[in-house]
């Protein structure tokens, strides 16, 4: 695998949009290449070379392009957009929409992501050591097919709106989360190893959402079913299993209704 | 002799009153009475005429002061900061004519800005709603002669928008409703006791940001599904009653406002109460609206829906119509120093924005139209006065409900002033012979 490694020399004025920083975009290229493909600032387009140092070169695939980012890029958005193969490290906080629209390989963030992280994510592993924004997992706007696949593991905290419009793969979140988890939920799972504080599950209509800590208020279209022994997340523990939004529509399987469901660690 | 100029439309608020009547001097240049608008409307009209008006563009200097320039002067300093900018900031549109908006939008496209209405702190999050779920709605002359069940969520009319119970929602008698307030069960939803809440046949008063949770419950009690004893600190008993005089209604409207809008859930809140009003078509005839602010915010959002595809923070940097609230709304721009310039026209951020933002916008390159000394004028490089739309000169506007009005001019602007669309579209020449290399 050959690694190309981008290192910040000149900091954007305004913010910087560099949805060419892939493996896909970066395999076969020389470093002289890779500078020269384009990011936007404004309304201007200039080249990657004239914000990073650029060393190293892409591998012949994207599965054999390593990428690592170091530098403050907390004024850089998209790094890792519609990804499919390979790997990508970013050593401190990206901006927005990082590993957005993501279909498969491997990202990895060191520090912080900004908002829409993840968003409309179809495969690959996103793994985020710091916090998570707003949106992460969810939609875009007006889009109701929000992460289809893959996985995002966040050792910190989350912000609200997390897997909204979700209809497969899996969110974990190791510390808390904001309100607004899994709004419109039509499938895949989350799990929150912290608190969640409330509006968790609203609208859901299939999928899984686990909370380890606390919900201090519940969405009341949830019903209690029965107490369970589950493993998740390679541990085994005791919940409680809830079935809703019994204010959603519900669609139906061999006679059954489905609903979504909510455990809760007893 | 003074003339009365009849069907005026009132250039306040959303309801967008068509049946004011103004009484003008003999040379038309002075307002002397205006009859059927409210409080706040018939303030509208005469604060056009208060004196002391700035007549002229006013340039900010070194020391903070103002001194006056020539029209032209401003109109090139204003071309000059767009072809400058990189990442300009247009905001506001919600108090001018269509037509006005039409043209700004035209430099929005070639100074690569963002076009962001006041919606961003108002009915955005509605929007936003209505992209992800639809919205079943209908006009404002269809509740007069159809409604019997009002529901006002999280807004006060009252207040708000004075006359719209007496013209439409609560005291007209209509076609189907000629009993007038009598055939019709009005349901409030407001923490606070507002004027509106009084009024009401029932008051819910929902706890601070539980609104979600209170619309969720109404639609699991339309599935007859069980609910807590108590949702929102309402009593489950309660809306069970309530969601069955929702149901036995004839035609329902849902109104909400700014309570729903910009509180805890935001979006979610009006994408709940549109699903809402879809189950409960399940067994009556059910409406939602909004009830929008400023008198042509909706028809900002109709021009831009029609010109670029979305309502308000449209992005139009690099060359293509993008849109993301979060992201590409004014504040989320001016907090994160994300645009270079900033031009405000039919609204007033100075006002309105949080502190930080405002302060952001004092420090940038930035123009503000209006035809008042504002908050924003005070903080801007230049102000540049213009014609009340509505009063001084006409322009299409978008009442509440979308319905398109025309405008009509009742006395002249001051000597010299020139109108929205004659200083958008001065800019706008300007502009192109600065990119053509003049
Ligand atoms: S209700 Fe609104 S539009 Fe009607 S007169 Fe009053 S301010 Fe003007």
């Amino acid at each position: 695998m050959e690694t190309v490694t981008l290192t910040i020399k000149n900091q954007p004025t305004l913010y910087l949009e560099a949805d060419t920083i892939t493996p896909d975009n970066f395999s076969g290229k020389k470093a002289s290449e890779i500078a020269a493909l384009h990011a936007f600032e404004g309304r201007d387009q200039f080249t990657l070379g004239k914000y990073f140092e650029v060393s190293g070169e892409g591998g012949a695939t994207a599965a054999d392009t390593r990428i690592v980012v170091k530098g403050n890029v907390s004024r850089v958005k998209y790094i890792g957009m519609k990804m499919t193969a390979g790997e990508i490290v970013i050593e401190d906080n990206p901006d927005m929409y990082t590993g957005a629209w993501m279909q498969g390989g491997k990202l990895l963030v060191k520090g912080n992501v900004d908002a829409f992280a993840g968003i409309g994510m179809k495969g690959g592993e996103f793994v985020i050591e710091g916090n998570a924004g707003n949106y992460l997992g969810a939609a875009y706007r007006g889009d109701w097919r929000g992460m289809q696949g893959g996985v995002i593991r966040v050792k910190g905290n989350a912000g609200s709106d997390i897997g909204y419009f979700m209809n497969g793969g899996t969110i974990i979140v190791h510390g808390n989360t904001d309100v607004h988890v899994g709004t419109h939920m039509e499938g895949g799972k989350i799990i929150i190893k912290g608190n969640a504080p409330s509006k968790v599950g609203g609208q859901m209509v299939g999928g899984e959402i686990f909370v380890y800590g606390g919900i201090d208020v519940m969405m009341p279209g949830f019903k209690y079913v029965q107490d369970e022994d589950l493993e998740v997340d390679g541990e085994n523990a005791k919940f409680s299993l809830f079935y809703g939004d019994t204010g959603e529509r519900h669609p139906k399987r061999k006679g059954q209704i489905v609903y979504g469901k909510l455990h809760l660690r007893n | 002799m003074s003339k009365s100029v009849t069907d005026v439309i009132c250039p306040f608020c959303g309801t967008l009153c068509d049946d004011l009547e103004v009484v003008v001097s003999d040379d038309g240049k002075k307002i002397e009475d205006i009859y059927n608008a409210c409080a706040i409307g018939a303030e509208k009209f005469m604060h056009a005429q208060a004196a002391g008006r700035v007549t002229k563009p006013r340039m900010q200097q070194p020391d903070g002061s103002y001194k006056e320039v020539s029209y032209d002067e401003a109109v090139d300093f204003t071309a000059r900061m767009f072809y400058k900018a990189r990442k300009p900031l247009m905001y506001g549109w919600s108090s001018t004519s269509c037509e006005a908006q039409s043209i700004g939008h035209e430099i929005a496209e070639k100074s690569g800005a963002i076009v962001d209405n006041t919606a961003t702190v108002c009915h955005g999050t509605t929007l936003i709603a209505v992209q992800d779920v639809g919205i079943p709605s209908c006009t404002l002359g269809e509740i007069k002669n159809r409604a019997d069940r009002i529901i006002f969520w999280g807004c006060n009319p009252c207040h708000a928008h004075p006359r719209h119970q007496s013209r439409y929602s609560i005291f007209p008698r209509g076609y189907f409703t000629n009993k007038g307030h009598k055939n019709r069960k009005m349901i409030v939803v407001d923490p606070r006791d507002s004027d509106t809440a009084k009024m009401a046949d029932y008051h819910f008063k929902v706890e601070q940001g539980r609104d979600y949770e209170l619309l969720s419950a109404l639609r699991v009690a339309l599935r007859n599904e069980p609910l807590p004893e108590t949702v929102a600190g309402i009593p489950r008993e309660k809306i069970i009653e309530v969601a069955e005089v929702l149901k036995s209604g004839r035609f329902g409207i849902i109104f909400f406002g700014m309570g729903v809008t910009q509180s805890l859930s935001k979006n979610h809140n009006i994408d709940a109460a549109i699903m809402l009003t879809k189950d409960l078509n399940e067994f009556t005839k059910f409406s939602i609206m909004p009830m929008r602010g400023h008198y042509n915010v909706t028809g900002s959002g109709q021009v831009l829906g029609w010109q670029f595809g979305f309502p308000y923070a449209v992005d139009l940097s690099r060359g293509f119509a993008r849109y993301n609230p979060g992201e590409t709304t004014s504040n989320d721009l001016l907090r994160r120093d994300e645009v270079d310039a900033v031009f405000v026209l039919g609204s007033d951020p100075g006002a309105h924005f949080p502190i930080s933002s405002v302060r952001k916008i004092a420090k940038l390159p930035s123009v503000c139209v209006d035809p008042h000394i504002t908050p924003t004028s005070e903080i801007s490089k230049l102000h540049v006065p213009v014609a009340f739309v509505g009063v001084e000169v006409g322009g299409n506007c978008y009442r509440m409900d979308n319905v398109p009005i025309d405008a009509r001019k009742v006395v002249d602007p001051p000597e010299g002033v020139l109108t929205d669309v004659e200083f958008l579209t001065r800019v706008n020449t300007r502009l192109d012979q600065l990119i053509g290399g003049k």
